[in-house]
């Protein structure tokens, strides 16, 4: 098992999620993070001028997948939020070392 | 004179609006800083309904507006609001019983010194503050009320015009706000560029509407009168106040987007610029002195951050320079048509208006830039005006009153 934690544009969520589904993945978790990654901040305005903060907002998508599927899902991953722009966002794997499902009490590939 | 019915209710509301400023100024402010000072900034300005509130009933009517001595304060005669009752004063809105003119002052003089706080923010100790707010008021805006609005007050004598406080209050809270801010310093992270995003623009927008709203009682109030004066003034706010917002959103547009916060300063800025003007100029004129007041204001603001002052929330760019400028416009708008109690400006031939108001802006910034500076730095010796570097990484809702504004994170 792996997990796959996706750092993505706000508005690209819809996408993956469906992409997730298509895959064959319902199950997801998703939070609302703050970030920057090379480029850096974001410029808002002031009653004059501007300043800048540093970190944007984003959304950490959570999926915990089976050994086989990673290369697949990785790549509806990127494909689904993909605009080309800097801002993208990343994708990491983890491993995992084992998972409950918490109301039967299946563990491991069965619980996911 | 007898009491008038009609003139007493609309000052007793006026009032009631001209109270509704000050909450309006602390969540203005209170939404212009970073998430963990919000609560200190709304207190700041909220604690002074309370305490100046007090004073003003106990001396600081009376040192205002008491039987005048030599021209520049107010004798002790009114002191606990002995002989101010039920009756008109025989010199000031003569009209409506004295005590309603009284508390129509009092929510000046609150506001007033509410204003100052923006300069301060984010790092002034609020017990500084507070005693900061008792000498200021007593040193400060008592004496400058006097030599406007008092009767036999020196600036009043030699016919300086200012409706409703462009002066009295704008003025010398802008120019108190920079003198201030001198003696307190900069936030820390404010010369390194950190971010301090603002927690909530649409509290100041609230704040910016509550303002707008209870202006309506600061200026056409300021008439004294329920009648035609009344409703000019009343006009003539709205109409400086559409321009400005106006106007700023356009530079703000210019420069790149029509931004929100922008325009609720624009707002701010043409309303600062009509109150002394309000009640001596056609409605009509409300146009040019709301559009120059957001050009005025606007660069006024950008000099402030070229020069690397961090005067926080710009209480000087807004109020001090959009006083200065109504101050000087009402010198050359003012008409005798519109009101037979004040003067011709220059556009009706009428040079002197424009220098009696010039030398009163002046005096006033002079003395209000000197005395504040003063008050400020014995209590920099004594008591100290900062927060300890620590408490001010904290945040000053924790660190000074124990409270934080958005709680409950987790559900």
């Amino acid at each position: 098992m792996k997990k796959i934690e996706a750092i993505i544009r706000e508005e690209k969520l819809d996408a993956v999620r469906e992409a997730l589904e298509a895959n064959g993945y319902l199950g997801m978790t998703v939070s609302e993070v703050s970030g920057r990654g090379r480029q850096g901040g974001l410029t808002l305005q002031w009653r004059v001028g501007e300043y800048k903060v540093d970190f944007l907002p984003k959304l950490k998508i959570e999926v915990v997948v089976l050994d086989e599927d990673v290369g697949r899902i990785l790549n509806a991953i990127a494909n689904s939020v993909r605009t080309g722009e800097i801002g993208d966002g990343k994708i990491f794997v983890l491993p995992v070392e084992n998972a409950v499902r918490v109301r039967t009490g299946e563990e491991g590939e069965n619980a996911i | 004179m007898p009491v008038n019915p009609a003139d007493t209710a609309w000052l007793l509301v006026s009032a009631a609006l001209v109270m509704l400023m000050t909450p309006g100024v602390a969540l203005f402010y209170g939404g212009m800083v970073r998430r963990k000072n919000v609560l200190s900034t709304i207190m700041m300005s909220f604690a002074l309904l309370g305490v100046v509130g007090l004073l003003w009933v106990l001396y600081g009517y009376s040192l205002s507006f008491g039987p005048d001595k030599w021209g520049i304060i107010g004798g002790l005669d009114f002191i606990g609001l002995r002989m101010v009752g039920q009756e008109p004063s025989s010199v000031y809105a003569t009209t409506v019983p004295h005590l309603a003119y009284m508390i129509f002052q009092a929510m000046f003089a609150i506001i007033t010194v509410a204003l100052i706080t923006g300069a301060v923010v984010e790092r002034m100790k609020f017990s500084a503050m507070l005693v900061f707010s008792v000498l200021w008021l007593t040193l400060v805006y008592c004496p400058v009320a006097h030599w406007v609005w008092g009767s036999g007050g020196w600036l009043a004598k030699l016919g300086t015009l200012d409706f409703a406080g462009g002066i009295v209050v704008h003025i010398v809270a802008g120019v108190s706000a920079l003198s201030l801010v001198r003696l307190v310093g900069p936030r820390r992270g404010f010369r390194e560029k950190e971010p301090m995003e603002p927690s909530n623009i649409p509290m100041v927008l609230l704040g910016a509407g509550l303002l707008w709203f209870g202006w309506f009682g600061f200026n056409a109030g300021s008439a004294l009168t329920s009648g035609g004066l009344a409703a000019s003034a009343f006009v003539a706010t709205n109409t400086s106040a559409a321009a400005a917002a106006c106007t700023w959103m356009i530079l703000s547009w210019i420069y790149r987007r029509p931004a929100v916060l922008g325009m609720a300063t624009g707002a701010v800025a043409g309303l600062a610029a009509i109150t002394p003007a309000a009640g001596f100029v056609s409605p009509i004129m409300g146009i040019p002195i709301g559009v120059v007041a957001s050009i005025v204001c606007y660069y006024c603001m950008f000099f402030r951050m070229r020069l690397g002052i961090d005067e926080s929330l710009d209480v000087w760019a807004v109020h001090g320079m959009g006083g200065t400028w109504g101050a000087l416009a009402t010198g050359i708008f003012a008409s005798v048509a519109v009101n037979a109690a004040g003067a011709d400006g220059l556009i009706f031939g009428n040079t002197m208006q424009i220098v009696k108001q010039l030398l009163a802006v002046v005096v006033v910034w002079v003395f209000a830039f000197l005395a504040t500076w003063v008050i400020g730095k014995i209590i920099n010796v004594t008591m100290g005006l900062r927060v300890s570097p620590t408490e001010e990484t904290v945040g000053l809702d924790i660190s000074q009153h124990g409270e934080r504004a958005y709680g409950g994170t987790l559900r």
